[in-house]
């Protein structure tokens, strides 16, 4: 995945200074309970979700089986409809082959439609290397781009900043890239709306390379599918005269049918609308309409390792509709910034340790970036189990074991720093199978209760920075039991 | 070895050794396609309502035209009460429905640059496909509807929906409509985003206004 | 039948009172309890934290105490969650890694019979009205396990609704977590502190002085939190309200 992130902290330590900031603490609750609330009235007023999650589920399930098969045809119809199809097995493979593209073109400056793709390869950074601008054309990618920024959701990847913010950017930074803000903007939607619709349009109607990833490509047809609200997808996949779309591996789908199971879950689940505004589908290339040349690049980028892993591999069926992010309250809290990817929120936190394996600190502490509380799971269009998948890589992370890197199969040692909870564990799973054990501690406890802290020192303090601990009761319960009820044969 | 041969390779080994069986007949087992191909039953009438209804939800101008005679004046009024100075019709647009306007009308036409179309001020087409559980239309790029650019470039389109021939129930039925192999835009409302604070805003890069007519009649 | 408290490692040890609760008000109700003394824990904090392993041994001695009984109850959602659905799914990862059928075959029994408190009131016995008095304003959290894993509804709201002289209120929120999530409270404890904050303080503005749950990991979790922020309420767990009556009302 992308080098950006190279050298994050910890998610503790990124959350740490997130929880802090009471700006973006307010920031992230507002747009969060927003879309929150709206999404729940858009999904209740299809009677049939259960069942459309289910069908989402199973033919995500059936195409990651059969990947290959599907992979082999997609790249016949595209190459009938006029199209060209590449493989690239990792990010450095993906960049260098639009590079390439690009620069056949003989252009210097590319328009983009916002593509998590895109993002997670780390595009636009290779392009600048070569010398090709790229102008992101997605209203919070500008945000984002213009703001030298990062970004902190998969839908709206400046959702960290409230209008204020974005005002003071545009202001600051249009004239940098183009068109200058509007003397005088305020910090209504509406208006910052315009700005970028002014700000962009010369850049649309001269654009002769667009850059997209797709929601969906169906293998049957050819045709890919591109959801979006602003118009901005449109302009980057009509006007220009070359297209690339950079597509991961995992979203194809069989049939042209089955976007009748997506196109009703994805806008209801991301923006919580009945349809989004635009969507666009193409197959190849058409006479006179739309762009002349058409690339389609597949990427694995760590997919394929991801497939390998019969739990892990669920996080491939993501529409990236990001309503995982919506209803987490780690999220919410910590902000997308401390998740140190691409993918934020609670998808983020199982997709990134297996794109990128969970060697880094940041990739090993993800997976326990969660209360488990399962929110996210219960609004997953595409029922991924979230919780399931984090728990199976807390195991990965502490326990090591086979898993699957750049397609080869390895075994993975212990992660580094669980050292002393391992042995907690173990010792205290000792105790449980040996009750007498838990009781003599049980009773130890209660005796030296008066002499408790009210603080702990060491990892302790964690808790009793902020909470008091309950007080150590004078006897537990199996005693009570025991003098109360002993004379009954109790059990075991 | 090509990276196609790494990546296929790869996904066979991580499928593993299990027999999978044909895609193609797994396929016909593998979705329990339950859910309804519609939501709730409406007569047709009903269902011509609720895409009116859905289409102003989201922001569309709608309005009903009783009587394909009248098209033409109606036309004519929105694109006065608009006042643009050049109007982008397609190809194929029945000449009848500009039969009473006066703005200069501009084909489109194969070598019109991204800055000629940006001239027009309007644009009218027909539509393929209507949806009312969604208040979406679809353009598939037939001569009453033309090139995808003529209906994005244009700050003011002007989208005409035969009923209730022309309008379906759900999503499911639209697709069935549909012929993948032209280009498609689904347009539910005008443009908009929820970009800034999640809070939704109409207008950004496409039409900033949108007016449908539902047209009935022979 | 015979009926097992399967009470958890941490009531036996922290919360007695939720115990001899639990016992109170099943034998009021004519319900013949037993605690076999055999019980120590589910295995949750292990299998939660990515300990499956070393959990097993806990599920199969967890089975192996539990096995004989007709139902077992537990006054904890996430207790009950762990057996009820991750039990299974222990004994398919076993049997995923070739281990052969032995952990899913020694778990199978105790699943189908395994129930949090309020399930077994309401759907085994057949009552929502247990007798109970408790005259306090109320606001109820319902713990994620309950709500997500276990399905569990308006079980509980119905036997505090028709518990004498209680005033439910109704809690903002209600359905988010409330931050402690097992070892996710220590490692990271600064977003879970947040999230218990954010819960104390809409628990606060019910005008409620006790919140209660069915969960007591979560109570102590926000009881911690409500005594350092000195807010006036008190944390209950459900079994304990549902034990008071008029007669013998929780001190």
């Amino acid at each position: 995945m992308s080098g950006t992130f190279v050298g994050m902290p910890a998610f503790p330590k990124a959350a740490h200074e997130a929880v802090g900031n009471t700006t973006l603490r307010a920031n992230l609750r507002h747009a969060t309970h927003t879309i929150r609330d709206k999404r729940a009235k858009a999904v209740a007023e299809l009677d049939d979700w259960a069942l459309l999650r289910e069908a989402g589920k199973q033919i995500k399930d059936h195409t990651l089986r059969h990947l290959d098969t599907y992979l082999v045809q997609l790249e016949e119809t595209v190459t009938a409809a006029g199209g060209t199809v590449h493989w690239a097995a990792d990010a450095d493979e993906a960049n260098r082959i639009v590079t390439h593209l690009v620069k056949e073109t003989g252009e210097c400056e590319v328009v983009k439609v916002k593509s998590m793709a895109t993002q997670e390869i780390g595009l636009n950074e290779a392009l600048e290397e070569a010398g090709i601008a790229a102008y992101e054309t997605d209203l919070a990618e500008l945000i984002v781009q213009l703001g030298h920024d990062r970004p902190s959701h998969i839908l709206v990847p400046a959702i960290h900043r409230n209008r204020g913010e974005i005002r003071d950017i545009f202001t600051k930074e249009m004239g940098e890239w183009g068109r200058p803000a509007p003397e005088g903007l305020t910090d209504t939607p509406a208006e910052l709306a315009e700005a970028a619709r002014l700000h962009l349009r010369e850049k649309f109607l001269r654009a002769k390379v667009g850059i997209s990833g797709a929601n969906f490509m169906v293998a049957e047809t050819g045709t890919l599918v591109v959801v979006e609200s602003e118009g901005n997808g449109r302009m980057c996949l009509t006007l220009p005269e070359t297209l690339i779309s950079v597509v991961g591996i995992e979203k194809i789908i069989p049939t042209w049918r089955d976007l009748e199971v997506f196109l009703q879950t994805l806008p209801r689940s991301s923006t919580a609308e009945r349809m989004n505004p635009y969507t666009s589908m193409w197959t190849g290339t058409t006479d006179t309409d739309g762009p002349r040349a058409f690339h389609l690049v597949l990427i694995d980028n760590g997919r394929t390792d991801t497939l390998a892993d019969e739990v892990g591999r669920q996080a491939l069926r993501c529409i990236r509709c990001s309503a995982c992010l919506n209803v987490c309250p780690v999220y919410e809290r910590a902000g997308g910034h401390a998740y140190g990817s691409v993918y934020p929120g609670p998808i983020g936190a199982i997709l990134s340790p297996q794109l990128r394996g969970t060697a880094s600190e940041i990739d090993a502490s993800l997976p326990y970036a969660s209360s488990l509380c399962g929110a996210c799971y219960e609004v997953c269009p595409v029922a991924i189990d979230i919780p399931e998948v984090l728990v199976h890589l807390r195991e990965r992370v502490v326990q090591g074991g086979p898993a699957t890197r750049q397609g080869n199969r390895v075994v993975l040692k212990p992660a580094k720093g669980h050292a002393a909870e391992r042995a907690a564990m173990r010792a205290a799973g000792w105790a449980f199978v040996h009750p007498g054990a838990l009781r003599a501690g049980q009773r130890m406890a209660s005796r030296t209760r008066r002499f408790h802290p009210r603080t702990l020192p060491g990892p302790g303090r964690a808790w009793s920075a902020t909470r008091d601990l309950p007080q150590v009761p004078a006897e537990p319960f199996r005693d009570w039991w025991q003098r109360t009820h002993g004379k009954k044969e109790s059990g075991k | 070895m090509s990276s196609r041969d790494i990546i296929l390779g790869r996904v066979r080994r991580a499928l593993g050794e299990a027999p999978r069986g044909d895609a193609q007949t797994s396929y016909e087992t593998a979705v329990d396609r339950q859910y309804r191909s519609e939501h709730g039953s409406r007569t047709t009438e009903e269902t011509v309502d609720l895409l009116a209804e859905n289409l102003a939800d989201y922001r569309a101008i709608v309005h009903r035209c009783q009587d394909e005679e009248a098209l033409p004046y109606l036309i004519t009024r929105l694109l006065a009460a608009r006042g643009p100075q050049y109007v982008l019709v397609p190809p194929g647009l029945p000449p009848e429905w500009m039969s009473a306007a006066d703005p200069t009308r501009v084909h489109d036409r194969a070598v019109s640059t991204t800055h000629d179309l940006d001239k027009a001020g309007s644009v009218v087409t027909g539509c393929a496909v209507a949806v009312a559980e969604t208040g979406t239309i679809v353009l598939d790029g037939s001569p009453d509807q033309g090139r995808r650019r003529i209906t994005l470039i244009p700050d003011h389109h002007i989208c005409v929906v035969r009923v209730p021939d022309q309008v379906v129930s759900s999503v499911p039925q639209a697709l069935e409509r549909l012929d993948p192999t032209r280009p498609l835009t689904w347009i539910s409302g005008p443009s908009a985003t929820s970009d800034i604070e999640l809070d939704r805003v109409e207008g950004v890069h496409g039409p900033r206004t949108l007016e449908v007519v539902l047209v009935s009649g022979e | 039948m015979r009926v097992a408290l399967f009470l958890t490692c941490v009531n036996d040890t922290l919360y007695p009172d939720t115990g001899r609760a639990v016992v109170n008000l099943l034998t009021r109700l004519g319900v013949d309890i037993d605690f076999p003394m055999g019980q120590t824990c589910c295995g949750q904090a292990h299998y939660n934290t990515g300990y499956r392993h070393e959990a097993e041994p806990l599920a199969r001695k967890f089975s192996d105490v539990f096995g004989e009984y007709d139902a077992i109850v537990t006054p904890s959602g996430s207790c009950g969650a762990m057996v009820r659905e991750l039990y299974p799914r222990m004994g398919e990862r076993a049997r995923a890694e070739g281990r052969g059928d032995g952990l899913a075959a020694a778990l199978a029994p105790v699943v189908p019979k395994t129930y949090e408190l309020t399930e077994f009131l309401v759907d085994v016995l057949g009552v929502t009205d247990v007798g109970a008095y408790y005259p306090h304003t109320v606001t109820y959290h319902p713990t994620c396990h309950g709500l997500r894993s276990l399905g569990l509804g308006d079980r509980p709201y119905q036997l505090l609704m028709a518990v004498k002289g209680l005033d439910l209120k109704e809690l903002p929120g209600a359905q988010e977590c409330c931050g402690f999530g097992g070892t996710f409270a220590v490692k990271n404890s600064d977003v879970s502190a947040a999230m218990g904050e954010d819960k104390v303080r809409n628990a606060g503005s019910t005008g409620a002085d006790v919140l209660c749950a069915a969960d007591n990991s979560c109570l102590m979790h926000l009881g911690g939190t409500m005594s350092r922020l000195h807010t006036a309420m008190r944390p209950v767990h459900i079994a304990e309200i549902l034990a008071s009556t008029e007669e013998e009302p929780l001190s």
